[in-house]
């Protein structure tokens, strides 16, 4: 019972607690502006992607413009700007995975997740999808990372299997 | 012996361009050096005032032993042999505008930049013919959101000066680039308007853009529109620094006074009465002068700021509203203007016309030629309007009324001069420098001194407050006082001195601000003058000069200022002076739109909003120890799932930081050490009366 109060409590701060954290890490990195980068990526950590309001409060709190943070937040794509879901699923689309068939997984998987065009992360923020340049395993092509799990040699059919067993997963509640 | 060959030394290094020898000193890069040897090698993104980019690939050149290298970014050394135009370099430079043409917006014909764009002027020079490339498809959405500038991103060719002017010049940053590669584009944070950012409206980018990517929102249209109603009587007012930058687009020499022609084609043009802005300028100083002296005897919200450049207000409200206090209540010559021709002029005009002939209030329209691009948006303030009309209706700046002086077909530079209307056609020369960056205060001090000694100044020129540097300091004695004044421009300096101020390492008396290079003679409204030091000097000459030739040098000895005192305002800061010519400021969101979530209620419980501000000043006043002290007061009491806590930038009350509001009641200086006492009183009451 007292358990269940905590976590509650967890929950409904949950919230809060990013925003200390964010806190802690600028000043971690001592509010200085060459340490930009390296404060985006410890913040994305923590909120899977980069909130709009969450760049303008480091750029206030840094004394930079929100600009400035956005130039560099949309320069390197290791940064996102979309929420990422839980599961985070990467399909690589390299040279190798592409001739492999990469894109009728891609498109499973987005069918799957009921993802139309231009969205990519679903609404219960479970997963997100989205294709990356080679990931380095073309032996295994074509290759899909979910939470950094390589599976190799994926096909349409078995990525939907994949996928509805992280669903049953979910759904058991951890 | 020695020191002096070092000395020497210095002066006498050489190079060798296209095999003609060229001599250099300090020159900061090879380009500098080229350009003094007489060949204009061409740049999109290269501006001597800010700093080097080196993206353009332009200024190509072939050095011996290096092969090709940007000239910009290189720097001068002896014996280097360096040649402009060589195949190569030919090939590069005409590749280049070929490909940024491709990517290039080229509806030229209708471009407000037209004639005065550098890539239409290069693509020409350089006889670029054809395109071969295909053109770019995608439609970039437009920001026309504010009164001031458009930014339209299908003319950009990312050569950053926009970018670079916003950060360098204004300290603001408002611009990045943002995505990469082919993606790449310049805009605000996260794509938002400039209306939602903390822009000033400085237009110092449109003043460098190369192209129309970013450019001045023309209002010519709508002034010729009253001009055709036969039924409005339109009244222009010509601000000081517009007379000095007029003549160099009809080709006569920069800094040339040309008043005379400006009044002949405004009535060519079919304005009804013509006055100059000097004019108000002048009451400007009676008034600020009277506000000085008053607060230099108590020494309250000493140091006084001047009020006159609408870019330096806005980034007070919005980046220092803990300064707001000292800044002078007086609105900007051109708004006084506007609501003395409204209140005072309408009557003069009526004195000797008959009950039919009366011009009615909404008949008259108020035209300010400015050199300002800010100015537009000054004269659309809350405070500057009456009953849904505006004290000044239009605004063009010296680029349109160039523009309407060529519509109109004159012949600028051989028509007859003519003078200006009766009654504010009569100014001082104080009135005039105020186009350029100390003339306020210069303008000041010479009421100032007399007001406060009864004594004639001896000298009425304060040279020390003259000049183009950002920072001038002078110190004049009066009456064993000794007054301390600062004159800045560019927003980047101002910032730095509100600093010291902060941090008590200035204390200054008087601080006169402009937001542009040079003050007014060098606003964004104005021609471009980035590209020649000696535009801006020559303006300035112009400005100083026209105040040499003016039989009056003070304000307060200007006979329609003593009569409009006499007849209409009783005397400076009067409670009729105050209620026409003074305003007041208030604090501004620097962004819109953003919100933080810490915490959310559950539905069906009895809900209470809470939201604290951590924008710049609460947060530098403690709110976010403020925010800790809440939640854990929340915690502690077991309201978790009732309360919505919210961070929020900006609650336009920075003077009395942390502000919060908890269901919609204001609470200001909200320190974690009060939040207790608001917290039992607020939120926990609400809920120890339900249960």
């Amino acid at each position: 019972m007292i358990a269940d109060t905590k976590n509650n409590e967890d929950k409904i701060f949950e919230k809060h607690r990013k925003f200390c954290k964010v806190n802690e890490i600028v000043k971690k990195y001592n509010y200085e502006k060459p340490n930009l980068i390296a404060i985006l990526q410890a913040v994305q950590e923590e909120y899977r992607y980069l909130p709009e309001e969450i760049m303008t409060y480091i750029a206030m709190i840094m004394e930079i413009s929100p600009a400035s943070v956005y130039g560099v937040a949309t320069f390197y794509s290791q940064f996102s700007l979309d929420p990422k879901g839980k599961y985070e699923v990467k399909v690589c689309d390299g040279t190798a995975c592409h001739v492999r068939g990469s894109m009728p997984v891609y498109n499973a998987i987005k069918k799957k997740l009921k993802l139309t065009d231009g969205k990519f992360t679903t609404d219960d923020l479970q997963f997100s999808v989205e294709t990356v340049r080679c990931v380095g395993a073309c032996a295994l092509a074509p290759v899909v990372l979910i939470n950094e799990k390589v599976y190799s040699k994926v096909t349409p059919e078995a990525v939907t299997m994949i996928i509805d067993q992280l669903l049953e997963r979910s759904g058991e509640g951890e | 012996m020695g020191t002096s060959t070092v000395d020497n030394k210095k002066t006498e290094n050489k190079l060798m361009v296209d095999g003609r020898e060229v001599s250099f000193s300090d020159e900061k890069n090879l380009l500098e050096v080229i350009r003094k040897a007489g060949i204009e090698v061409p740049t999109f993104c290269y501006r001597p005032d800010l700093t080097t980019y080196g993206a353009c690939r332009m200024c190509v050149v072939e050095i011996d032993g290096r092969g090709i290298q940007t000239s910009c970014t290189i720097k001068p050394e002896p014996g280097m042999k360096v040649q402009v135009n060589t195949e190569k370099t030919r090939k590069i430079r005409k590749m280049t505008v070929e490909l940024l043409l491709a990517s290039h917006d080229r509806d030229c014909t209708v471009c407000a930049k037209s004639e005065n764009c550098d890539l239409q002027d290069l693509s020409k020079k350089l006889g670029v013919r054809d395109v071969r490339f295909e053109s770019r498809k995608t439609n970039l959405p437009i920001d026309d959101s504010n009164p001031s500038i458009i930014r339209d991103p299908n003319k950009c060719i990312l050569c950053g000066a926009c970018v670079r002017a916003c950060r360098e010049i204004q300290g603001a940053g408002c611009l990045s680039f943002v995505n990469r590669g082919s993606e790449a584009q310049v805009m605000p944070a996260y794509g938002k308007d400039l209306r939602e950012v903390d822009c000033t409206y400085c237009g110092q980018c449109t003043s460098v853009c190369p192209t129309g990517a970013l450019r001045i929102k023309s209002d010519i249209d709508r002034v010729w529109e009253q001009l055709i109603d036969k039924k409005k009587k339109v009244v222009v007012q010509i601000a000081p620094a517009v007379r000095i930058a007029t003549g160099e687009a009809f080709g006569l020499p920069y800094g040339e006074n040309t008043l005379g022609l400006i009044t002949a084609a405004l009535r060519r043009i079919g304005f009804d009465a013509i006055f100059d802005t000097c004019f108000t300028a002048d009451l400007t100083i009676m008034e600020e002068a009277t506000e000085f002296i008053e607060r230099f005897k108590s020494g309250e919200n000493l140091p006084l700021f001047t009020s006159c450049c609408p870019a330096w207000v806005r980034f007070l409200e919005q980046r220092y509203p803990d300064f707001l206090k000292n800044l002078s209540s007086c609105k900007s010559p051109q708004q006084m203007f506007g609501s003395v021709a409204k209140k005072v002029l309408i009557e003069e005009f009526n004195l000797n016309r008959s009950n039919e002939e009366q011009i009615k209030k909404e008949d008259i329209v108020i035209v300010s030629i400015m050199p300002c691009t800010a100015k537009k948006t000054e004269c659309r303030r809350e405070e500057f309007q009456s009953e849904g009309s505006r004290d000044v209706d239009f605004v063009l700046t010296t680029q349109e009324l160039i523009r309407m002086i060529n519509e109109a077909g004159i012949d600028f530079r051989h028509i007859e001069p003519e003078h200006l209307d009766s009654p504010f056609g009569i100014f001082s020369g104080a009135g005039v420098i105020f186009g350029s960056s100390g003339g306020v205060a210069e303008a000041a001090l010479r009421t100032a001194y007399e007001k406060i000694t009864g004594k004639k100044i001896e000298k009425v020129a304060i040279t020390e407050a003259r000049g183009l540097h950002t920072v001038k300091e002078l110190t004049i004695n009066i009456e064993g006082h000794d007054v301390k004044v600062a004159i800045v421009n560019t927003l980047s300096e101002a910032a730095a001195l509100l600093e010291r101020i902060k941090k008590g390492e200035a204390d200054y008396h008087m601080v006169e601000v402009m937001a542009c290079p040079g003050g007014c003679l060098g606003g964004a409204g104005q021609p471009p003058s980035y590209k020649d030091r000696e535009i801006k000097e020559r303006r300035m000459k112009g400005l100083y000069d026209a105040d040499v030739h003016n039989p009056i040098h003070k304000s307060h000895d200007n006979p329609e200022i003593i009569r409009l005192y006499e007849k209409w305002l009783e005397k400076p800061n009067s409670r009729t002076a105050h209620e026409l010519l003074h305003t007041h400021y208030k604090n501004r969101k620097r962004i819109l739109g953003e919100i933080i979530s810490l915490a959310s209620a559950e539905e069906g419980e009895v809900v209470t909003d809470v939201q604290v501000c951590v924008g710049t000043s609460c947060y530098a006043k403690g709110s976010y120890n403020t925010i800790d002290a809440l939640t854990k007061l929340i915690k502690d009491n077991g309201l978790e799932n009732r309360v919505n806590i919210k961070a929020t930038f900006c609650m336009e009350q920075c003077s009395k930081g942390p502000s919060l509001v908890i269901d919609g009641e204001a609470f200001t200086e909200a320190t974690s050490k009060k939040m207790e006492q608001i917290f039992r009183d607020k939120i926990l009451s609400k809920y120890a009366a339900k249960s």
